[in-house]
Order: structure tokens, then sequence, then C-alpha cells
């Protein structure tokens, strides 16, 4: 059951990238490229992903989910160094090649031999993600 | 309005379904980066099949589909491989660290009005504009 919920979720998401444009990286550059021939897509994918999301975290407040267990719940609302400073390395990494992680996984099938080693480098940071986190922790507080 | 921004609304809402069936089904925030994340990194390792599961179809469905829906669909990755590989370390790296991605952060945790979610969204879209018109038109090096 949760295999195929997954699945499915998974399709949804892997066909939206398409469809969307998200998988061009000319397209999530140019909404970044403000200073150049701004293209607005972007906003109109968040907008659209928001909008099924908005209903289903309301439908969360009354119920469990399908497949048992409960929803997770909201994350404290503090705001730590680890996100600022994560979030800053990957919007670096996005700018620069204009695929985040889940276009990386879509666009495999045709992203070429440039899009395989672009999911192999990142598969690469997320293995070392806990060490630099580590690290990061560690200067900062012998500072 | 433009074709491609409707595509774009279309694309959108597919994303935002398939955050939604997996939130209500699965009981799980969708991210991608949390998904493969938790995989590579072993931290998820109870779940791998459901991982394993989301993560074929995110790839099976563009393979499938493309041929019928989007032909012409490319990537236009740039083919400056120290680049690529840059990039992809620093997403890789720094998605973990944040804990969430575009699809975590950004859709799920928005529509959720999570401070978090907001906050490292403007965060990563500051970084990334920054960065690529630095790149771009400062020092022409993309």
């Amino acid at each position: 059951m949760r295999v195929l919920i997954a699945l499915i979720a998974g399709s949804l998401f892997g066909t939206g990238l398409l469809v969307s444009g998200m998988t061009d990286t000319t397209k999530v550059q140019g909404w970044l490229d403000v200073f150049g021939n701004w293209d607005p897509t972007l906003a109109f994918v968040m907008g659209g992903a928001i909008l099924p999301m908005l209903i289903a975290w309301r439908l969360t407040q009354s119920r469990k989910p399908l497949s048992g267990g409960n929803f997770p719940v909201p994350p404290k609302p503090e705001m730590d160094r680890r996100l600022i400073f994560g979030s800053v390395l990957f919007g670096m990494g996005w700018g620069l090649a204009g695929l985040c992680p889940g276009p990386a996984m879509a666009s495999l099938s045709y992203g070429g031999f440039e899009g395989l080693v672009f999911l192999v480098a990142m598969m690469a940071g997320m293995f070392a993600a806990p060490k630099v986190g580590a690290q990061l922790d560690r200067i900062a507080n012998a500072t | 309005m433009n074709p491609e921004w409707i595509w774009g609304l279309i694309g959108g809402l597919l994303i935002g379904l398939g955050a939604a069936v997996y939130l209500l089904g699965n009981g799980r925030i969708m991210g991608a980066s949390g998904i493969l994340g938790g995989l590579v990194d072993g931290s998820g390792k109870s779940e791998a099949k459901e991982r394993l599961a989301f993560i074929a179809g995110v790839i099976v469905m563009p393979l499938l589909l493309k041929p019928l829906i989007a032909p012409q669909a490319a990537t236009h990755l740039t083919s400056d491989l120290a680049v690529v590989i840059i990039a992809g370390l620093l997403v890789g790296i720094g998605t973990r660290i944040a804990n969430g991605c575009t699809s975590g952060h950004g859709v799920c945790g928005i529509s959720r009005f999570s401070l978090r979610g907001m906050v490292a969204t403007v965060f990563y879209i500051l970084a990334g504009g920054i960065t690529l018109v630095l790149f771009r038109h400062v020092w022409g090096l993309i």
C-alpha cells in the first residue's frame, strides 16, 4: 500500500516536472536571471503546486494518513544556521546549473551525460552532507 | 497568456497533486532531496522500498511520456563539466544540510505557512539569483 502510494505520488511529480518545463534549465535560470530575458514560468509552477497542497494540509486536520500512522508535526519555527547556510549552498548550485533534486532525477532519461554527472555529483554531496554539517557546527561553536 | 505559463500551471498542479497524495496517503512530506538523500546516507533505510518506488515514478514517467507530450523537451544543461560537478555537489550538500529543497521547503513548506520553509525558499532563491547574475553577467563565466 505505502509502496503503491509512493509510486503514484512519484509518477505525478515526474509528470508534473516534465509538463511544467522545470526539467529545462533555461526556464529555471530564466526565472532567476532578473537581468536577462526574464521568464515567469517558475512562479506559475510554484503557485500551481501550492494550490492542491493548501487543501491537503487542511484535510490533515481532521483525519489520519490512508496507510496508518500520523501526519508529520510542524517543526519548531526556529531559524538555525543549518537552514540558512544549507539553503544558500543549494541556491548557489541551483543558480549555476538550473537543476534542483526533483528535475535532476526526472530528466535522467534524456539529460544526457551531463545530467548523469550532475545526479552523481549531487548524490556524492548528499553522502558527504552529514560530515560537512558536523564540521560547520564545530566551526560555529568554536567562534 | 503565454502557453508556456499555462503548461507551467498545469505541471505545477500535477506536482502539488503528487505531494498531496504522498501526504494524505503515507503521511509524509514529499521532498525530493529528503527521499533520495535518505537512501544515499542510509538514514532512511527502513522505508527504502517506498523511497525507491517514488523515485521510480519520477524517472519512469518522463521517460514514457516525453515522446507523447513533450518530444522537444531538453534539459539544456551546460556541457562545462566543472560547473556541472560543482553545482551538483552544492545542491546535494546544501539541500541535506537545510533539510529540504524546492519541493519540501518550497511546495510543502509554503503551503503549510511554515516559517522555516518560507525562509529557506527566500534564501535559496536569493542565492540562486545572485550567483547566476554574478557568474553570467558580471564575470561571464557561465
